[in-house]
């Protein structure tokens, strides 16, 4: 079983590095708009600072939500998403499998970019790091929530509006603990509470979401 | 595949929007059987073969697989099941044999380099292995995503159109891999206008487009 989950990772990321326009138009959107602030707000330290961690979340968020209607859009164009549908396996399994390799595609390299993003706006080393924390306990839930609604609005015209209006409500507390735990540990706080909570959301994405999404595939797929 | 099965379809409508396509099917197909599903475009054939697979759910009435509807064992049923639409089901970006893994993978059963190799060869692609699909011509892709009838040991075959695109020597294979399936003891579901020509089994034809299916064993 765990056997497919790896089989379909590896697929996706195949393909993925084989057109990768795709990968790169969530990240350089990402860059894009994090390296505008700083220039549009002008050089004071202290406002930079402050909007940092607003700023490198609303970027992220609005990057994962880009590339959320690609998730499925292939493989129910070509006819792969029928096979899925149709193998004799959990099918909330082989979703978790195509979410984790969107995370890996679109997630990770939002992540592994951060830090060094963020020094334009004068951060510390501390506040870096819990924001590639933060930025890795969120992101994976981005991916988890954004697939339900991208399961939902699957074969839809305009398909990309839905998705957005679907999945921000969703988005908003991971965006709250997320830029929270990178404030409080510049103003000194520490940022450890907010991280577990991120976790926690994580956990409880990891094991609700799944489900949604199987059984959305499956009406949308009708 | 030496156990006996039966598909049932037991008073099944389907429609699509506000549109009744199909009212009131009846058929039973049995192991060694095979299913001709003909009527003009736009009378619910493909509706009808998606329903059977269990993609749709049909409007009233109900599909059972051994005796059991198929919503409620259906892990089991896909496991039995082959389903090949008119879409190929390939990824673009991928070559022959990593699709052809790929899918064996997806079903849960697996397919080693080797013998992906060999069902190639078994199709008539020996030497576009290392292309990407998208390269491949329409009969091409057509052939790869047929060779998944080569190693499957599921018993019920759902095909739409399989032979569109296929020249005269695929047409051949085909029709030799269906009918051996049928011989084992398999059965099959065809929408297409040519017909196979059987050493044993029984065959039923199915008539859409008209006021209510018309079955007819043979």
């Amino acid at each position: 079983m765990f056997e497919t989950l790896a089989w379909i990772i590896r697929r996706d990321v195949t393909i993925a590095l084989r057109r990768r326009t795709d990968v790169f138009t969530t990240l350089i959107f990402f860059v894009i708009v994090i390296s505008l602030f700083p220039l549009g707000v002008g050089p004071d330290l202290d406002t930079l600072r402050l909007i940092a961690p607003g700023v490198v979340w609303v970027g992220a968020l609005l990057a994962s939500m880009l590339a959320l209607e690609q998730l499925f859009l292939a493989d129910h164009r070509d006819g792969t998403l029928e096979q899925i549908l149709l193998a004799p396996q959990p099918l909330s399994l082989l979703v978790i499998g195509k979410v984790i390799a969107h995370w890996l595609i679109t997630g990770l390299p939002l992540v592994i970019m951060a830090p060094v993003l963020g020094l334009q706006y004068d951060l510390s080393g501390e506040a870096l790091l819990v924001m590639l924390w933060s930025l890795l306990l969120g992101t994976p839930t981005l991916s988890l929530l954004g697939a339900i609604a991208a399961a939902l609005t699957l074969g839809l015209r305009a398909g990309g509006v839905l998705v957005a209006l679907l999945v921000l409500p969703l988005y908003i507390p991971v965006l709250i603990f997320g830029a929270g735990a990178v404030e409080a540990t510049t103003s000194g706080l520490g940022g450890g509470a907010h991280l577990s909570l991120l976790g926690a959301i994580l956990l409880l994405a990891l094991l609700g979401t799944p489900l949604a999404t199987a059984a959305a595939l499956r009406v949308s797929s009708e | 595949m030496s156990e006996i099965h039966r598909l049932e379809a037991r008073q099944v409508c389907c429609s699509r929007g506000d549109r009744e396509l199909l009212r009131c099917l009846d058929v039973r197909l049995e192991s060694g059987q095979l299913m001709y599903l003909r009527g003009p475009n736009g009378s619910g054939k493909t509706t009808l073969l998606r329903t059977l697979a269990g993609l749709l759910r049909a409007e009233t009435g109900e599909i059972r697989w051994d005796g059991e509807p198929i919503q409620r064992i259906r892990d089991q049923y896909h496991a039995d099941l082959l389903y090949l639409g008119h879409l190929n089901a390939l990824k673009d970006d991928l070559n022959a044999i990593e699709n052809l893994r790929m899918d064996a993978a997806v079903r849960g059963s697996s397919l080693d380099e080797q013998a992906a190799w060999q069902l190639l060869t078994d199709i008539g692609l020996r030497g576009c292995e290392d292309l990407p699909i998208k390269y491949l011509s329409q009969g091409q892709k057509r052939r790869v995503a047929l060779a998944r009838l080569w190693h499957s040991d599921a018993a019920l075959w759902i095909l739409d159109e399989p032979f569109s695109a296929l020249d005269v020597a695929a047409v051949d294979a085909l029709q030799a891999v269906i009918r051996d399936h049928l011989g084992r003891g398999g059965m099959a579901i065809l929408t297409t206008h040519q017909e196979v020509e059987l050493t044993s089994g029984t065959v039923c034809r199915v008539t859409l487009g008209g006021e209510i299916p018309e079955v007819r064993h043979v």
